[in-house]
């Protein structure tokens, strides 16, 4: 076959999921955090797609763009909850903001 | 040659998609990570177009690097500069536990790819010019996957009201729109 094989856009899928587990126990900032989480979801993707073109089934490409649905309804929710606290003079530190720690 | 070319189109792209992921849990100013983000989505499209899944691609730079994106960089924006080094605050040890545990992540995953599907991933199928074209796409969508499209409406309607209430509801508490931007800025620093 010309290319690459499914396996090495796995590999770049893990490392991409990898990266943005990362992100997110690292940093604090809740911007970046939300950042690193559309880097998780975006190595899912790859994933999907890769499968989908493995098998040469359309469902993964479908389900890709279900999730990038799901990704932009998340960083809506996600930016108004940033822009509450950030009114209410709060500081952006997900350590900090521990109120509702259980 | 035409092997050399794709294969060549895809290490810089996969490198890309790498680096520029690793830049944006790495840099301090928040408004460059956003930025590196926009380049991980992009070099992503093209590893899109080369599965063959052009609409996907199309979408992933309209929706993402098009909408989500500006929308973050506004956000940011309004924030004022809110430096943060992944390093930072914190004990060491919570860093090098949270790298090591995004690392045996990875090792994982790469294991139980190589454990579930070992080398039976290299054929590919067959596919035809339609494979991926938005007339496919839409087809699966109205037909097989008509639940999954009718809840992504719900989800995204659901988002949408959500934004309005936490943008709407700060202003009927206290009134914080009169705080000044040099309070913002002096806080930030």
């Amino acid at each position: 076959m010309m290319g690459p094989e499914v396996n090495a856009y796995l590999i770049v899928a893990a490392f991409l999921f990898a990266t943005g587990a990362a992100g997110v126990l690292l940093r604090r900032s809740p911007l970046v955090v939300l950042l690193s989480l559309e880097i998780m979801l975006n190595g899912a993707n790859l994933a999907l797609i890769a499968f989908s073109r493995r098998f040469g089934e359309l469902d993964g490409q479908v389900f890709a763009l279900a999730v990038m649905a799901v990704a932009a309804s998340e960083v809506v929710v996600g930016l108004g909850l940033i822009v509450a606290i950030a009114r209410r003079r709060l500081d952006l530190d997900v350590d900090k903001l521990s109120t509702l720690r259980g | 040659m035409g092997n050399f070319i794709v294969w060549v189109v895809w290490v810089v792209a996969a490198f890309a998609c790498l680096a520029s992921a690793l830049a944006v849990i790495t840099f301090t100013n928040p408004f460059f990570s956003a930025l590196a983000l926009i380049g991980n989505l992009a070099s992503l499209a093209v590893l899109y177009l080369m599965l063959s899944a052009e609409f996907v691609a199309a979408a992933q730079v309209l929706i993402y690097a098009g909408a989500v994106m500006v929308m973050f960089l506004f956000v940011i924006a309004y924030l004022g500069r809110q430096g943060d080094a992944p390093w930072a605050g914190g004990p060491s040890w919570q860093s090098l536990a949270a790298v090591g545990a995004a690392g045996v992540l990875f090792i994982e995953i790469v294991v139980a790819l190589g454990l579930k599907a070992g080398g039976r991933l290299s054929d590919e199928a067959a596919i035809d010019v339609f494979f991926g074209s938005p007339h496919e796409i839409g087809r699966l969508f109205l037909t097989d996957h008509l639940l999954a499209f009718e809840i992504t409406s719900i989800v995204l309607l659901v988002a949408a009201v959500g934004g309005v209430i936490l943008g709407s509801h700060a202003r009927s508490g206290q009134p914080v729109d009169s705080a000044p931007l040099e309070v913002q800025e002096g806080r930030s620093r």
